[in-house]
């Protein structure tokens, strides 16, 4: 049976979730709204006057070509992005889980990039690749491949890419490392002792357990992957060339303060919403079953 | 402990100073977009007024780049916290010139505080720029510059060709390329500010338009045209130089512009202020040229301009429009102009700068610094040439762009790009029509 707990009368439960509705409202609810009314509008950027335009800055936006693709361009860039940071990072939290030696320094040297901002691993990034001064771009001349991301978008991709899962492989080592350490010893010995090679222990037992934390991580980076890589992609390509690093919310950006359309950007933020919306929904409802607790 | 002591003793200090001569002196802010070596000759400007009068002081503010200022303004403007004198890029003009509100336009700021001013004093390709087509000047003009061609006269004799060589046409530059590249030179050719250079510049330069309604002045229901068969054929060159390795793409702004200081570009076509940098930091020998043209097109017209003017925003006292415009009017004195000229390479926008440079003999001593002001000045002004005023133009920029890098990879031709580029501006161009009915 549940057990359930009552409060007696309604002030304090009221107090005691007042906070959180407090902030729910103050950082979403009402930004939100804001967004909602401003994407029905057309303003001039100075706010000197304001016209109401019903749904044209969506029609404005699906009409044009480049913002359709920059949806294509968010599911390659949030999937590379998710797939690979959490792939390496299991990876490295499997190596670090078996170490006897020196494993407190491994597991703080791999933590290290966590604490590095986007934007500075962007331009940290860029430094390596830059096609003037960077070694990178330097070295895969000597081997006689022209890297030039400024001109070639796919070189530009993957570049935003590897600069954006870099500091998250710490994150998610992080992660793993402690859910691989919460893993029964003693199942893995038993199931050693019955024959099971490494890979099929790894793969019926510690990808089983691991599976709530995985579909955490998961969660976690693709909203990192959607939100968070603003950082990364303003200072390495700026969302170009011919906007193939632009993401949504970085073409959000883009339209409302570099180029003051706010009633396009708005429109982009409430589409971006429902997006993201949806995309919860998918996850809880459709992934989360496949989780065993 | 003692530090913070020390801090806070310094903090008051500095309030009790920073009062009692705010109590005396009107104070004005000036946002601006300017760092390095330029920022600290604006720096200079800003102290000689402070210290040449009394009665006002003047607060300058770097905001980051061009556009990052202008949107910092913006959003100042909104909020009610807007400085008294705001740079805007040229890009900007129309959407500030459409904010009417926004700004105390520059003839009526002279008049109310009672400052002489005489717009004609100015360069008239420069000032056009900033006003209307009734003749009224709305700001301010700052820093502009025009592009030319810079040549590295070392690596030119490397490619077995003569550092005097003609290079006003771009048939003879092309020749120049194909010598370089069969000497094996990495980076024959590299530019910077695409669009302003190879479309605007081009257009005004060989007198066609780059948008209709003379290329925005006569009206917000302009429409772009920079799809020609001449524009065509120069974005369709650059992608064949691109194709064949003789120009490098190094970027939309002025990144170029590292490639060619550090010896590996031989020729370059930059910004006239690319001057500055390029004297203190090149190792070899360079020339500055005319920018090239087509032959066999009308011979060239003149170039426009590219740089800032500075734009008095409203709702300030009457005191402290008093003290902007006694700021600008010292601003566009003769020597402060001709100093700037010197030092920058942008032009000496007033007439009077100009001539004082001439006899001054620096243009004898530093040869080429002339040039950009001959090539915007060369030529009675047509409406094809007196520049531009496009809304939106910020992004249009980034649009050009955009298409123009799908043309250097090789994706896109010229033709497809160029008309991808103008129907794609001209729906932000009926966008911002109709935001500013």
């Amino acid at each position: 049976m549940e057990k359930r707990v009552f409060f007696k009368g309604w002030w304090l439960p009221a107090l005691l979730v007042a906070p959180q509705l407090l902030i729910s409202f103050v950082f979403f609810f009402y930004p939100s709204g804001q967004a909602i009314w401003n994407s029905l509008f057309l303003p001039d950027p100075f706010g000197l006057k304001t016209e109401y335009v019903g749904l044209d800055n969506f029609r404005f936006l699906l009409s044009d070509p480049y913002y359709l693709a920059s949806f294509k361009t968010t599911v390659i860039f949030s999937t590379a992005v998710s797939v690979s940071s959490m792939a390496l990072g299991l990876y490295l939290a499997a190596l670090a889980d078996r170490l006897i030696k020196g494993a407190g320094v491994y597991q703080t040297l791999l933590i290290w990039p966590y604490a590095i901002a986007p934007a500075i691993a962007g331009v940290l990034w860029l430094f390596m690749f830059n096609g003037n001064i960077g070694l990178a771009s330097y070295y895969l001349k000597a081997l006689g491949y022209e890297w030039n991301h400024t001109l070639k978008g796919d070189q530009a991709m993957f570049l935003v890419i590897l600069a954006s899962s870099w500091g998250r492989i710490s994150y998610n080592f992080l992660f793993f490392l402690a859910g691989l350490q919460a893993i029964p010893k003693s199942i893995i010995e038993a199931a050693a002792i019955d024959g099971a090679s490494f890979w099929k222990r790894f793969g019926t037992i510690v990808i089983p357990l691991l599976s709530p934390i995985t579909f955490f991580l998961l969660v976690v980076n693709i909203v990192y992957a959607f939100f968070d890589t603003f950082g990364v992609i303003h200072t390495i390509t700026s969302g170009g060339p011919e906007q193939s690093t632009t993401i949504l919310v970085y073409k959000v950006f883009s339209d409302g303060f570099v180029s003051q359309d706010l009633g396009s950007s708005a429109a982009q933020s409430v589409i971006l919403l429902v997006l993201v919306g949806i995309l919860t929904v998918i996850q809880f409802k459709y992934i989360e079953r496949k989780v065993h607790y | 402990m003692k530090h913070l002591k020390a801090i806070i003793a310094s903090i008051a200090l500095f309030a009790m100073f920073a009062g009692t001569s705010l109590q005396a002196k009107v104070e004005i802010q000036w946002w601006h977009a300017f760092g390095g070596r330029l920022g600290e000759l604006l720096d200079e400007q800003v102290n000689k007024f402070n210290a040449s009068q009394n009665k006002y002081t003047v607060v300058h503010t770097r905001k980051g780049n061009y556009s990052e200022t202008l949107n910092a303004g913006i959003a100042a403007f909104r909020a009610g916290q807007h400085p008294n004198i705001l740079m805007v890029f040229e890009v900007g003009t129309a959407s500030l010139m459409a904010a009417k509100g926004a700004y105390v336009p520059m003839y009526q700021l002279m008049k109310d505080a009672g400052q002489s001013f005489n717009p004609k004093g100015f360069v008239s390709a420069v000032s056009g720029y900033y006003t209307t087509t009734d003749g009224k000047m709305l700001s301010m003009p700052y820093n502009s510059s025009t592009p030319v061609l810079w040549v590295n006269k070392d690596l030119m004799k490397k490619a077995g060709l003569d550092p005097e060589m003609d290079l006003s046409t771009w048939k003879r530059v092309g020749n120049a390329l194909d010598a370089a590249k069969a000497k094996g030179i990495d980076m024959p050719f590299c530019t910077c500010w695409h669009s302003w250079i190879h479309l605007e510049n081009f257009s005004a330069y060989h007198n066609i338009p780059f948008a209709t309604k003379a290329n925005g002045f006569a009206g917000l229901d302009t429409e772009l045209s920079f799809n020609s068969p001449v524009h065509i054929k120069h974005i369709q060159t650059l992608g064949k130089w691109a194709q064949e390795g003789k120009f490098k793409y190094m970027g939309r702004r002025n990144e170029a512009g590292k490639n060619f200081r550090a010896g590996e570009c031989m020729l370059m076509t930059e910004s006239s202020a690319g001057y500055a940098g390029i004297k203190k930091e090149a190792k070899f020998e360079f020339g500055i040229r005319h920018l090239p043209y087509y032959g066999g097109t009308e011979a060239p017209q003149n170039t426009i301009i590219g740089g800032s003017s500075l734009w008095a925003l409203s709702g300030k006292s009457k005191e402290e429009n008093k003290a902007t415009a006694a700021f600008l009017a010292f601003l566009s004195k003769t020597d402060i102009q001709a100093k700037w000229h010197q030092d920058t390479g942008y032009l000496g926008v007033t007439t009077a700068a100009a001539k004082k440079t001439k006899s001054s003999g620096f243009y004898k001593a530093n040869p080429g610094t002339d040039l950009a002001g001959i090539q915007m000045m060369r030529n009675k002004v047509t409406q094809n040439s007196k520049g531009l005023r496009l809304g939106s133009f910020d992004q249009i920029r980034g649009i050009i762009d955009e298409e123009m890098e799908g043309v250097y990879s090789g994706k896109k031709t010229a033709q497809v790009a160029l008309d991808s580029a103008v129907r794609r501006g001209n729906v932000l161009l009926r966008r911002f029509e109709r935001a500013n009915k």
